[in-house]
């Protein structure tokens, strides 16, 4: 199995700009589900995407896509149209928060949102919104979620990928590729990846994904990567630490940060003395998590960890 | 704060000496304090208590009572000594680091009759993703220190977003600091409209540091300190013009105007990274290795090769740099554009120090094809360790 998607998940897009018209067609290159998008002004029409696939060549596949991708004017219509069950936002940020709500509304269980830059209190009002709700939403500010051979959405270079026993979850996009890169490399393999973002207020935090790959037969150990910033890792290690069974290697960035300085990401800052990768590391270790010691030794430390 | 409701000390913005003491003659009358207090604005907290380099012997804030025997005409005079020296100088508290800030504007406010300090703030809750108002009896002073040493002194209440602090969470927090009558009334106001004024301006942090009761049972922000989500900044175009970028480096104001996100250290080794995240760890990389960053450089998920172009120049402006490291591993920042943009950037400005480029994503074959054909003196990195190894090499 896998977590979150699989070969039958039908996903929509919302947020047909230009990262979002090149990151569909490379989702629908690698076979993704892409069943329709949602543009309110275009509706009715739809929007081209041809080229070569990613598994041209290989036997049984197609060589080339080449289709029109339904527009709708609503979720609601496109949910009702198509049976989509996962959405993916690249709507700009002023708008994001509308768009997450909109898909809640219309019932879609995986709302991903790769938009970075939406205001903080955007995203504290959509998380009251989503209570209650069956849906998950995973970002925002995040690189996506992959199924390796299966379903690919967000952003994530989809020829790292190589399907195998090994969870990644991370808080950093460009770290997520460098942990499935080694893990690629080592011949474990992913079952899936999941970004979960960099900002402070975010839909799936460490525990609710670990929580998932420790019910997933076909995951064997998981990669977790952190960074400095809010206290997610502990309590990540926490839940490692009293209910996890299965390896888990991992990785903190930012040793090196300096304190009161906003790295990049809204949520990685080491405040009041709070947050710093050394906390971090010291609750990963004492959880009994294998923490690599540079980013380059991310799959080494799965290897370590898997005995 | 004003057009929030929340109760502030009568007071002046002053940038030059005159302006300071022509503030002080209205201020007393309307106040009907003789008292008047000059403060030091910058954008750093723990003001009271800071120094300037220039001037040791004068605080960030002074509280002038001159006026009580001598009359206004007494704190007039104070006021205009104390200005000529906080003017221009260079203020270091606890939290603007050893090099201080310049100060280009004075504020000049009414005294007022304290008959208790408080401290009240709202700020992000991370793991409730939501705000949270925080209070303390323990007014005056660092709230870290009072955090550590007397945690039970600080109340906390979570705000709904759909609804902001309710009656009876404000009335809790009242009667947690012991206030009663009056008092809790109109802290019970000022509360609410601070919770609100939070999420209206989108803030990450409003800090309330005193926050007084005066001897007339009336509560004030003594101090109030506000730190914005850069985010939500393009919904607050007054509060985006209160920036003063001259109390930044110009070199993060250069790169944030250009969409990077730029911090200068003090290393020999430039980097340039897409992702926070992995240009964090390229740092700790290279520390790890051996050497010492010069700078954090996220030129983000999108960039342009413009973006990249400007980041490179940035970094060769630092003169501390003895070689540089691009790190790029593409998701939506394709490895094409980034090679043309430090292709471009080394035919504009030139490049005089080792470079060594590790690439890997979405279109690395054309990326590399681009380094390569442009027949720059380029070191190749098949990952992020070889490529700090090679740098240090290099730097050597």
């Amino acid at each position: 199995m896998s977590i979150l998607v699989d070969k039958n998940t039908k996903v929509l897009v919302q947020g047909l700009g230009k990262t979002g018209q090149f990151h569909t067609d490379k989702a629908i290159a690698y076979g993704t589900r892409m069943v329709g998008a949602v543009h309110p002004s275009r509706a009715g029409t739809g929007f081209h995407f041809e080229g070569e696939t990613d598994h041209s060549g290989v036997a049984g596949r197609e060589d080339t896509y080449s289709t029109d991708l339904p527009i709708y004017a609503t979720v609601s219509e496109a949910v009702a149209e198509t049976g989509a069950t996962a959405t993916v936002v690249y709507v700009p940020p002023p708008f994001a928060a509308d768009a997450i709500m909109e898909a809640t509304a219309a019932g879609i269980a995986l709302v991903v949102v790769i938009t970075e830059g939406i205001p903080i209190a955007d995203m504290i009002r959509t998380k009251r919104y989503l209570q209650g709700s069956g849906t998950r939403l995973v970002g925002p500010n995040c690189p996506g979620v992959i199924t390796p051979g299966e379903c690919k959405i967000g952003i994530m270079p989809g020829y790292i990928h190589q399907r195998g026993k090994i969870g990644v979850v991370s808080r950093s996009g460009t770290l997520t590729y460098e942990a499935v890169h080694q893990v690629t490399q080592l011949r474990l393999g992913q079952t899936t990846a999941v970004g979960i973002g960099g900002d402070p207020v975010n839909g799936t935090d460490f525990v609710d994904v670990l929580k998932m790959f420790q019910a997933d037969d076909e995951t064997e150990g998981v990669v977790m990567i952190g960074e400095i910033g809010g206290t997610a890792e502990e309590e990540a290690a926490e839940y490692v630490k009293s209910e996890m069974t299965k390896p888990v290697a991992g990785f903190i960035a930012g040793s090196t940060a300096p304190p009161g300085k906003r790295m990049g990401h809204a949520g990685a800052i080491v405040s009041g003395g709070k947050g710093t990768a050394l906390a971090k590391i010291e609750a990963m270790s004492a959880a009994g998590i294998v923490v690599a010691e540079t980013p380059s030794d991310m799959g080494e430390a799965m290897v370590r960890a898997l005995g | 704060m004003v057009a929030g409701g929340i109760p502030v000390p009568m007071g002046r913005v002053a940038r030059s000496v005159d302006e300071a003491v022509a503030a002080v003659r209205p201020l007393i009358g309307e106040s009907g304090n003789p008292v008047v207090v000059l403060k030091a604005q910058i954008h750093a907290g723990g003001r009271g208590k800071g120094t300037f380099k220039e001037h040791p012997d004068v605080r960030g804030v002074n509280v002038i009572t001159d006026g009580i025997d001598g009359g206004p005409g007494a704190a007039e005079e104070a006021v205009r000594e104390l200005a000529k020296r906080m003017l221009g100088s260079t203020l270091v508290t606890i939290q603007t680091g050893e090099e201080g800030k310049r100060v280009n504007r004075l504020y000049v406010e009414q005294g007022i009759d304290i008959a208790t300090e408080l401290y009240l703030a709202v700020l992000l809750d991370r793991s409730a993703s939501r705000n949270i108002v925080m209070a303390s009896t323990e007014g005056g002073v660092e709230i870290e220190k009072v955090a550590s040493e007397t945690p039970e002194k600080i109340l906390r209440s979570v705000v709904d977003p759909a609804i902001g602090l309710a009656g009876f969470q404000a009335n809790e927090l009242a009667h947690g600091l012991g206030l009663e009558g009056d008092v809790a009334k109109n802290f019970m106001r000022f509360v609410k409209a601070l919770a609100d004024t939070a999420t209206e301006l989108d803030t990450d942090l409003v800090e309330i540091n005193p926050l007084v009761v005066t001897a007339d049972g009336q509560v004030i922000a003594l101090d109030a300190k506000f730190a914005f989500d850069d985010n939500a900044l393009y919904r607050h175009p007054d509060i985006a013009d209160m920036r003063d970028e001259t109390e930044e480096d110009s070199a993060e104001v250069a790169a944030k105007n250009q969409g990077l996100n730029y911090i200068k250290l003090d290393g020999t080794i430039g980097c340039l990274v897409n992702g926070a995240g992995l240009a964090m760890a390229t740092m700790d990389t290279i520390k790890h290795v051996g050497g010492e960053p010069a700078n954090f450089l996220d030129v983000g998920g999108g960039a342009t090769a413009d973006q990249v172009t400007t980041g490179f120049q940035i970094i060769t402006d630092d003169p501390n740099v003895k070689g540089i490291f691009v790190n790029i591993f593409g998701g939506i920042m394709r490895c094409d554009v980034v090679a043309s943009g430090i292709v471009e950037a080394i035919s504009r400005v030139g490049l005089e120090v080792p470079l060594v480029v590790r690439l890997e994503g979405t279109n690395v074959e054309r990326g590399r094809q681009i380094l390569e054909e442009s027949g720059l003196e380029v070191t190749n990195a098949v990952s992020l360790r070889d490529g700090a190894e090679k740098i240090l090499e290099l730097t050597r």
